[in-house]
């Protein structure tokens, strides 16, 4: 079936100190893989950092190197744009235990050079990731960041940030997100990752021994998780009950194929041709245990105590991965530490992935805030 | 009640403004920290931010006005005077701001003590359900009132607490809330002559304006 993408070589930083790990260990060499957009001021005051989702990468408004697509966030940012480059400075790095270049489980050994990590890489966190990105922020010599900002787990790591270097983020935008990983999105990652371990080609996530990946499994995680980025009127729209011909045709029981089977079916079937299926065991990990409330005593307000941060809470009405009650529950925790706090829902039929997609009332209100931040923190226009 | 007169500047930006937000505006002090609740697009926050130099933030019930404010780059979120208020620290601001709200909230008297705790001051505005054509109708036609500011039907009309400003000094007096100041106007906009004296403010008046604080 499909084999593992070519590596490709990306843009990178090696970190020979390495990085200590909220589990306990310590990476000895940390390597992040980043992409830049628009040019830094040279007040270095216009950087603005974009957190991508669990299977987004670093080529947020390029053509994608791997699949040949564009960037992922194409309409968000560029020249124009609501995050806009001819203004600000734009970083994407690749998430810590991702497969687009940063250290992750294809990564190799500390110990041994010439193995990957697989499912020895150590296991790590959303604050993990943020402090590998800190890392990256620091050696470009931004001292703060303009703004911080990501949807779905990319939220995730917007919030981190703003809770871990709170003096660094002058502006937050977590969308489409939670302070949490609820138990029904932990539950929804667990059936994915059993599909990985019930495929034979996994053999204990040592497949790149044989050669080959565990492409079925992998395809079933995506499938099941795609649903979740989905609304019911989304798919009721875009497929309805219309049936198309099958594989095998006419009259027998999986004949005839409903285009949403065979929608799922090419998601499944191109995502594992781009994404190491060890990396989506850590990361789906990383997500289910971010928890920022429990870092601060179970009051999710103490991690904003004191803050300076302007955010901007965005979440989409049709959403039911990260609902709007986990994004007002956010804002709320805000105003208990009396931060300043912009919280928008916008109105889509597109259920999570809305983030991604063409909602022009998401792009003008990102576009609004940023403006109005940009005039808060004098930054030229 | 004299308001401070504000610079030639002040007064041009805010001529387009609402004349109660007009009003609300000469009451807050420059530089501090403000809450409107119920903020609609968020025109009272752009103007107290611009001339004023405040902190001004702002809840709006309405997600269309919500989005209308953000995009224009104000820090406004979606929420509302019954169930958010209670989220804020004590003190969190100089100055929370009720415009034309108070008769439509579920508990305006919750929502008045939330404001005096997470707020030094309170500033009120609400129309004045004394207002004399309201009082004719009324005893005239012996149906509810219709003007232009009373504009719903009563089967639908959103306004589940209208007040007069005679109520509004009694319930004050029951919470132990000083009115630092407070004025009436009429249709027309105009508080004079008859602006000092609550029965007459009470008849003539079709808005009041109140600035509270706990005693």
């Amino acid at each position: 079936m499909d084999s593992a993408p070519p590596p490709t070589d990306h843009q990178h930083i090696v970190f020979t100190d390495g990085l200590a790990l909220e589990c306990g260990v310590t990476l000895q060499r940390l390597v992040v893989a980043y992409r830049t957009y628009g040019r830094l001021n040279a007040e270095r005051s216009n950087a603005v950092l974009v957190c991508h989702a669990l299977t987004g990468d670093q080529y947020a408004a390029e053509t994608n190197p791997v699949t040949g697509k564009p960037g992922w966030w194409d309409t968000v940012v560029g020249p124009g744009r609501p995050i806009d480059t001819d203004r600000l400075f734009v970083i994407c790095a690749n998430v810590l235990g991702g497969c687009m270049g940063s250290t992750g489980p294809r990564s190799p050994r500390d110990d041994d050079a010439g193995t990957p990590w697989g499912t020895d890489f150590p296991p790590v966190t959303i604050r993990d990731m943020v402090r590998a990105q800190k890392r990256l922020v620091d050696h470009l010599g931004i001292r703060r960041l303009f703004a911080v900002i990501g949807g779905s787990m990319g939220g995730m790591q917007a919030l981190d940030w703003a809770a871990a270097y709170p003096e660094a983020v002058f502006a937050a935008v977590p969308i489409a997100t939670a302070a949490h990983h609820s138990a029904q999105n932990i539950a929804f990652h667990e059936v994915g990752r059993q599909a990985i371990f019930a495929d034979p080609d996994w053999q204990d996530g040592r497949y790149w021994e044989t050669d080959k990946v565990p492409a079925r499994g992998l395809a079933v995680a995506r499938m099941a998780a795609h649903i979740t980025y989905l609304s019911e009127q989304a798919l009721t729209r875009k497929f309805g009950r219309r049936l198309r011909a099958g594989p095998t045709g006419g009259l027998s029981l999986f004949g005839d194929i409903f285009e949403v089977e065979s929608y799922l079916q090419y998601q499944g079937s191109t995502f594992v041709r781009r994404f190491d299926a060890n990396s989506y065991l850590t990361i789906t990990r990383a997500m289910d245990f971010f928890d920022l409330a429990a870092e601060y005593g179970g009051d999710l307000s103490k991690a904003f105590a004191g803050t300076r941060t302007r955010f901007c809470l965005v979440s989409f009405s049709s959403d039911w991965l990260f609902p709007t009650t986990e994004s007002r529950a956010v804002a709320r925790a805000l105003n208990r530490a009396a931060a300043n706090v912009s919280f928008v829902e916008i109105n889509s039929d597109k259920g999570h992935d809305a983030f991604l997609l063409d909602e022009p009332d998401f792009h003008r209100t990102l576009a609004g805030f940023l403006a109005g931040c940009a005039e808060h923190a004098g930054l030229p226009s | 009640m004299n308001a401070p007169l504000s610079a030639a500047g002040v007064r041009y930006v805010a001529k387009n403004m609402r004349l109660d937000l007009r009003l609300i505006a000469e009451m807050v002090a420059p530089g501090s920290r403000v809450l409107d609740i119920g903020c609609g697009d968020g025109t009272l926050l752009d103007h107290l931010y611009r001339t004023r130099g405040c902190d001004a933030r702002g809840i709006e019930i309405d997600m269309a006005e919500v989005t209308r404010a953000v995009t224009h780059g104000l820090p406004v979120m979606h929420g509302d005077a019954d169930s958010d208020l209670a989220q804020y620290p004590d003190g969190a601001f100089d100055y929370v701001i009720l415009s034309r709200t108070l008769q439509a909230v579920e508990r305006p008297r919750e929502v008045l003590r939330q404001m005096l705790r997470i707020g030094e001051r309170a500033i009120v505005s609400f129309p004045n359900f004394a207002h004399w054509p309201l009082r004719w109708q009324l005893l005239w036609r012996g149906r509810m009132p219709m003007t232009s500011v009373w504009s719903r039907p009563w089967y639908e009309t959103p306004n589940i607490h209208p007040c007069t400003i005679r109520d509004f000094f009694v319930l004050c007096g029951e919470e132990g809330y000083r009115v630092e100041r407070w004025l009436a106007v009429d249709d027309a906009g105009q508080r004079s002559p008859w602006r000092r004296f609550v029965g007459l403010a009470n008849l003539f008046g079709e808005q009041a304006l109140f600035l509270l604080r706990k005693v």
